[in-house]
């Protein structure tokens, strides 16, 4: 399990200015609902931005300290 | 990577016109993300290929790799990343999905 706030902090790290909002879908922490909302996502493709918050948390995912993460990228309106 | 995971790999994508990696197969899913993937494909009537990635250790870390993606499931229409389960949920209610599939299956 991981701590909300260090999700945050750590996709934040990675995308400076980012809107981050992470939900604990099951109270365990290991299971994750995590929007992000990013000026720099403009020009990318979906896949490209996942791969960028999923950069972000890359030992955590790799570690399965979190389980699941159920991503929605968008650019700010 | 490993050249030879690589190669089975690229071959692997490229024998199916739609193949998802997945946990299990179509008919007993292991994972509910997966078994998503496989119900979206269902409700658009598209022909897929699907590879147990639980029965293939060597595969299952490799295309993580592969795809510079975390997670299973793993969506690939002819030869190219798609997406995984995420991606694939927004692309369906979209209508995006059916629209790419039609597009790359005419060609």
């Amino acid at each position: 399990m991981v701590q909300i706030t260090a999700v945050a902090e750590a996709i934040r790290l990675a995308l400076p200015e980012a809107l981050v909002e992470v939900e604990d879908l099951t109270g365990g922490g290991d299971h994750l609902q995590v929007k992000v909302l990013w000026e720099g996502f403009r020009a990318l493709s979906r896949v490209k931005q996942h791969q960028l918050v999923y950069g972000a948390l890359r030992t955590e995912l790799a570690t399965e300290a979190i389980h699941a993460l159920a991503l929605t990228t968008a650019c700010p309106t | 990577m490993d050249a030879t995971l690589k190669t089975r790999i690229e071959t692997l994508v490229n024998a199916s016109s739609v193949l998802l990696f997945m946990k299990g197969n179509k008919l007993m899913p292991q994972c509910g993300f997966s078994n998503n993937a496989v119900q979206i494909f269902n409700a658009l009537g598209v022909a897929f290929d699907t590879f147990d990635v639980l029965s293939d250790q060597e595969i299952r870390q490799g295309i993580k790799e592969y795809s510079d993606w975390p997670t299973i499931p793993q969506i690939y229409v002819k030869g190219e990343f798609l997406g995984g389960s995420d991606i694939l949920i927004e692309l369906y209610n979209s209508g995006e999905l059916k629209e790419k599939l039609a597009i790359a299956l005419a060609s």
